[in-house]
This record gives structure tokens, C-alpha cells and sequence, in this order.
């Protein structure tokens, strides 16, 4: 078996269908390469000196205890940071070949191609229909016909269709808590992003849900590059290709999930992922 | 130790404390009451005084309050004596105001919470904005004496063609011949904007900062950008807020007088603003509408205020100066109405 030798005895819940957590990602084209990223809060700095690849079409998973910046890391892969006072970023980041740091990108752009689901889901105060037709919407489609077929197949993707075909124009207010997270879910593939960033999309949801948030990372990752955040370390271990482990800002260590699971290089990484710490 | 289970379960401990009031707990269970009783003298004090307020008033108004209140004039006989002026006054003072404070005060609004950086000067004005909202009405009333009087009538002679202007140097401008006047509802307005666009301001902001903020960071995560977040998610949910804030200061506006008197508008009228008595007259002569804003006006607290000290010898303008009151509360309890219905309305949908 793979079990790793130095975490002796542990054992790694299986994956979700769809992921192959001991895949070597060095063949792949790299969705996102950030080299030497520095990122600082006005005068405190957060992260240091991050250089990360994530494979395309694979679930990168980032772990680390609270404040280490991993939820940082990821706001600055589609310049969510900007919309704070006095974040600065400095260092390359490059999507899909491009640096995104650079002044002249357009960040509504950036943000149809990389998409974000968060912790606490929030549905707009709007139908299920326009919830979802939102984002082509304001990216400037009027035609009904196209927006409808969209709709459907993004409530479909992100495996709500059967639970709301019924009710398309009613409230998304109405919906479970689940049933919302699927909602915006589905509301980020309605703009065809290649990249969608999670920050915890499943910390708010009882078993159940989060048992079909992941299934459901585990089908969209064929089509799309997943970054996800998240405090639940099974979870990682679960869904992701890949695993990032963060500490005070620093990336300790990136590997395949399995490698990082059974047996990290860091003594760091062991220590929190056997729950010494954090 | 013998304490087996058996034996618990069917003693019963000795009693360690009591449940039946002592001197002590008496005593403040009273405190507790009389201090009840005190919060329900001073609700149904307060009522109470509203209540013979209200009654005095329609005691008084008996003898005048008859639907040809509303469709008369002014009159040097309390029995003929009407509001009309002053209804058709406040009705375009109003809807001009209106016109004038809600894009500016929204406008501002916006601006103030969801685009402007935390600067110093943004700070000064905030923090300001509530000293204004606290400024007298009758502070306005001078401004707009000073400021806009002026203005309005190099405006209205402007229109008037005493002063024909080129108009890029290719035609003289001689729109409409209108007499200048003093107290027009233009100033009226424009003053009346001045009393209440602090408190536009300050309900808007407030509606705006309840909007949650993880609209705005979702919308804008789905490519949206700062205008369409704005215009798409975070004004329709702040829709029943800002229009809650808006009519409650439109209700102001109707009531105030004291801003009216200063810039000089009319107390005792005869015409209504554009020649126009009835919504009949709006249809069928629209071209009146242009003559409005620079027409003399009175408004229903003016009028009232008039009416009042009337000197009569046998007091027969005491009632209709109540009736007076009466149509006032009446379209005031209206408009308070709508705000409710609004408010009401919404906030079943919106639920965050």
C-alpha cells in the first residue's frame, strides 16, 4: 500500500470519485504559477516569498491553521485583496501565462475567467433563475433563450437542476443551506470561468451537504482548475489532487495529497497533520 | 460509601433553601413594579396629551371642514376661507423637492459609503453631515434668502427676456414672458432641498451600510463591476430603506413653515403656481407647468400659521385654521402610510 513510513499507521480516508491523489502533476501545463509572492496588509506582511504551481484540471487543496494566509493567498488569485485598503502584492502571478499583478489587467475580466465560491454562501436576494443568469448577465447577455439553456446546464453541473427545476423563479432566499452553497456554485460556472477558487465553500454545511460538495469538486475538476481552501484536513485529503500546507505565511510544503498525508518532507506539515498543532 | 442507588431515588434531600418571598425580595419586586408602572405613565401621559391635542383641533374645526375647504381660496370670510393654494403650493414645493434632494442626496449617499476612500475630508463630511441634519430650518430659510433668491431671479429674467441672452452667439433666447417674484417655488425647493438632504443622506447611508457586504464581494467576484454591483444588487436592496428615509424627509418638507416665511413666500394667496386649481387644468394646459417653479406660492404650515393669528373679532378663524391642521395630518398620516407600505412590503422579500 502507499501508507507512508513515517507517519506510521496512519490511515487516509478514500478519495472522492474523480481524483487521483497520487497523480504527478510535473507533466501537467500549469493554470497557475505564482513565483515570489510577497503580500502585505499595510505595514504587516502576510505571506512570504510563496511560489506555487497548480496543475490544470486538478484540485489543489491549501491547509494551515487560522491566519497562516492561506484565504489571503487565495483573494490574491483573483485580485479579491483589492478591494481592501492598503493590500499590496508584489512577485509574479501568472494565469495561464499572464501576470495578473500587472496594473493593466482588467479585474472584472480576471474574475469571469477565475471564479470564487465562499465560505458563507450568499445568494442574491433574487430569483434561483437570476441568481445564476447573473454573472453572463452583467458580462452582457440579453438574449433569454441562451440564458435559459445556460442556466440549466450550470444548475445541472452543479447537481441542483433535479431539486429546483420546479421553482426556477422563486426566491434563492427560500433554499437550504446546501442547496445555496450549489446555487453559487453554479451562479461561478454560469460565467465559464478556468479557475475556481474556494474558501471554504463546505465549513457552513451539515454532513450530508458537504458529502455533495465534495462528490461535486470531484466531477468539476475534469473540466476546471480547483483551488480550495479549507480548516478540514479529511476534506483535503479527500477532494484534492495536490496539497499546499501553509504556516505564518510561509508555504511549507506542496505535494501530491497522498505524499503530503502519509509522508510529508517537513516536520511542520507532519506535526499538523497529525494534529499536534493547529 | 453506602449511598447505593436504591436508596436514592426514593429519599427526598432536605430542604437547603426556601422559595416563599421574604422581607427582602419583597421589596424589590415592588421597586420592579412601581417602575413599570412609571414607564406606563409617561407612554399614556404622552398620549394622552396628543389626544385632547387632537380632539381640541377637530372640536375647533366644526363649523369649517367641509369638502369646499379644500377647493376655495382665500377669503376675508372664514365660512369661504380654503387651503386650496396651499395644497396645490405644497404639492409643487414638494414634488420639486423632491426632484432636487433625491438624486443628490442618494447620489451623495452612494458616493459617501461605497465609493469614496476613508480620507480625512471624507471623515469632516460624514461626521458633519448629522451636524447639519441638526441645523434649524430656519437656518436654510436664510440661505436660501441670500443664495438662492438671487439666483433664481437672474434665472427668471433670463426666461423673461428682459435680459434676452445669445445662445452661442447664433440666437437670442425670449422664452416665456413671466412677471418676477419673490418666494417662488423654485427657491421654495431648493431651500426646502438644503432642510432636509442631510437627513436624505443619512437614511440612505444607513440603508446602504445594512446591506450585507458579501453581496457586494460576490457580485464583484462574478465579474461584475463597481456600477453594476451598485446598480444591480446593492440599491434594489437597499430600495425599501432609502425610500423609507426619503418620504419620512418629504414629510418634513411639508410640514416646515419657518424656511417658507424667511425666503418670503406668500400668506395669504389667491392663485395657485401656473394658474393650475385642478389635476383637470394640468391635462388640459400642460404649457402651465413651465410657469411653476417661478411662481409665487404659499404652503399649507404657512397658511395655517396664518390663519391663526388672524385678528377676528368673534375667532372665526380659529376653525379654520384647524381645519387647516387637519388636511395637513391628514396628507402627512398618508404619506407616513406609504413609507410603511414600502417598508413593509420589501422587507417580507428581503430576509438576509
Amino acid at each position: 500500500m502507499l501508507m507512508g513510513s513515517s507517519v506510521s499507521g496512519r490511515s487516509v480516508p478514500p478519495s472522492v470519485p474523480g481524483v487521483d491523489r497520487n497523480l504527478d502533476t510535473s507533466g501537467h501545463a500549469a493554470a497557475i504559477d505564482v513565483q515570489g509572492m510577497n503580500f502585505y496588509y499595510g505595514e504587516q506582511q502576510v505571506l512570504f516569498d510563496i511560489s506555487l504551481k497548480v496543475p490544470e484540471r486538478s484540485v489543489t487543496a491549501l491547509i494551515g491553521p487560522s491566519g497562516c494566509g492561506k484565504s489571503t493567498f487565495l483573494r490574491t488569485l483573483n485580485r479579491m485583496n483589492d478591494l481592501v485598503d492598503g493590500a499590496r502584492c508584489t512577485g509574479l502571478c501568472l494565469v495561464e501565462g499572464q501576470n495578473i499583478m500587472d496594473p493593466a489587467v482588467d479585474v472584472v475580466l480576471l474574475r469571469k475567467h477565475v471564479g470564487m465560491v465562499f465560505q458563507k454562501s450568499t445568494p442574491f436576494p433574487k430569483s434561483i433563475f437570476d441568481n445564476v443568469a447573473y454573472g453572463p448577465r452583467v458580462a452582457g447577455e440579453k438574449n433569454r433563450a441562451v440564458l435559459a439553456e445556460l442556466v440549466e446546464s450550470c444548475l445541472k453541473k452543479a447537481a441542483l437542476w433535479d431539486e429546483v427545476r420546479d421553482r426556477l423563479h422563486t426566491s434563492a432566499m427560500a433554499l437550504s443551506g446546501g442547496q445555496q452553497q450549489r446555487l453559487c456554485i453554479a451562479r461561478t460556472l454560469a460565467t465559464n470561468p478556468k479557475i475556481i477558487l474556494m474558501d471554504e465553500p463546505a465549513s457552513a454545511l451539515d454532513p450530508a451537504s458537504t458529502d455533495r460538495i465534495e462528490n461535486l469538486i470531484g466531477e468539476l475538476c475534469s473540466n476546471y482548475t480547483i483551488v480550495i481552501v479549507t480548516h478540514n484536513m479529511q476534506q483535503a485529503s479527500r477532494v484534492s489532487h495536490q496539497t499546499a500546507f501553509f504556516f505564518r505565511g510561509r508555504l511549507v510544503e506542496c505535494g501530491p495529497t497522498m505524499k503530503i498525508f502519509t509522508s510529508p518532507v517537513e516536520k511542520q506539515t507532519e506535526d499538523y497533520i497529525t494534529g499536534r498543532f493547529g | 460509601m453506602s449511598v447505593a442507588g436504591g436508596e436514592l431515588a426514593g429519599s427526598i434531600p432536605p430542604v437547603s433553601f426556601t422559595l416563599g418571598a421574604d422581607g427582602q425580595i419583597r421589596q424589590r419586586l415592588r421597586l420592579s413594579r412601581g417602575f413599570m408602572w412609571l414607564c406606563r405613565l409617561a407612554t399614556y401621559a404622552s398620549l394622552l396629551v396628543l389626544a385632547v391635542l387632537l380632539l381640541s383641533i377637530v372640536w375647533n374645526s366644526v363649523g369649517r371642514l367641509r369638502w369646499d375647504f379644500l377647493s376655495s381660496h382665500y377669503s376675508m370670510q372664514p365660512d369661504r376661507c380654503g387651503i386650496l393654494a396651499g395644497l396645490w403650493g405644497t404639492f409643487w414645493l414638494v414634488l420639486l423637492t423632491a426632484t432636487f434632494s433625491i438624486p443628490v442626496g442618494v447620489g451623495s449617499a452612494v458616493y459617501l459609503e461605497e465609493l469614496a476612500k476613508d480620507t480625512w475630508l471624507m471623515r469632516v463630511i460624514r461626521v458633519n453631515l448629522s451636524n447639519l441634519a441638526g441645523v434649524p430650518s430656519i437656518v436654510y430659510g436664510i440661505l436660501g434668502l441670500t443664495a438662492f433668491r438671487p439666483l433664481v431671479i437672474q434665472l427668471q429674467s433670463v426666461f423673461d427676456g428682459r435680459h434676452a441672452v445669445n445662445v452661442l452667439g447664433l440666437f437670442r433666447v425670449r422664452l416665456l414672458k413671466l412677471d418676477i417674484y419673490d418666494g417662488s417655488v423654485l427657491i421654495g425647493a431648493m431651500t426646502m432641498s438644503l432642510v432636509i438632504l442631510p437627513t436624505v443622506i443619512i437614511a440612505s447611508q444607513e440603508a446602504l451600510r445594512a446591506v450585507p457586504s458579501t453581496i457586494r464581494v460576490a457580485s464583484l467576484a462574478l465579474g461584475a463591476t463597481r456600477w453594476q454591483t451598485i446598480w444591480r444588487q446593492v440599491l434594489p436592496a437597499s430600495l425599501p430603506g432609502i425610500a423609507t428615509g426619503v418620504i419620512l424627509s418629504i414629510s418634513r418638507a411639508m410640514g416646515e413653515a419657518a424656511p417658507l416665511m424667511m425666503i418670503g413666500v406668500l400668506t395669504v394667496a389667491s392663485m395657485c403656481p401656473g394658474g393650475i386649481e385642478s389635476p383637470g387644468q394640468l391635462l388640459s394646459d400642460p404649457g402651465r407647468l413651465l410657469s411653476v417653479p417661478f411662481d409665487q406660492f404659499t404652503a399649507m404650515p404657512v397658511e395655517i400659521y396664518d390663519w391663526s393669528k388672524q385678528p377676528d373679532p368673534q375667532d372665526r378663524f380659529t376653525a379654520v385654521a384647524a381645519s387647516g391642521i387637519l388636511v395637513l395630518l391628514a396628507v402627512l398620516l398618508t404619506v407616513n402610510a406609504a413609507a410603511m407600505i414600502v417598508r413593509y412590503r420589501a422587507g417580507r422579500q428581503l430576509r438576509w
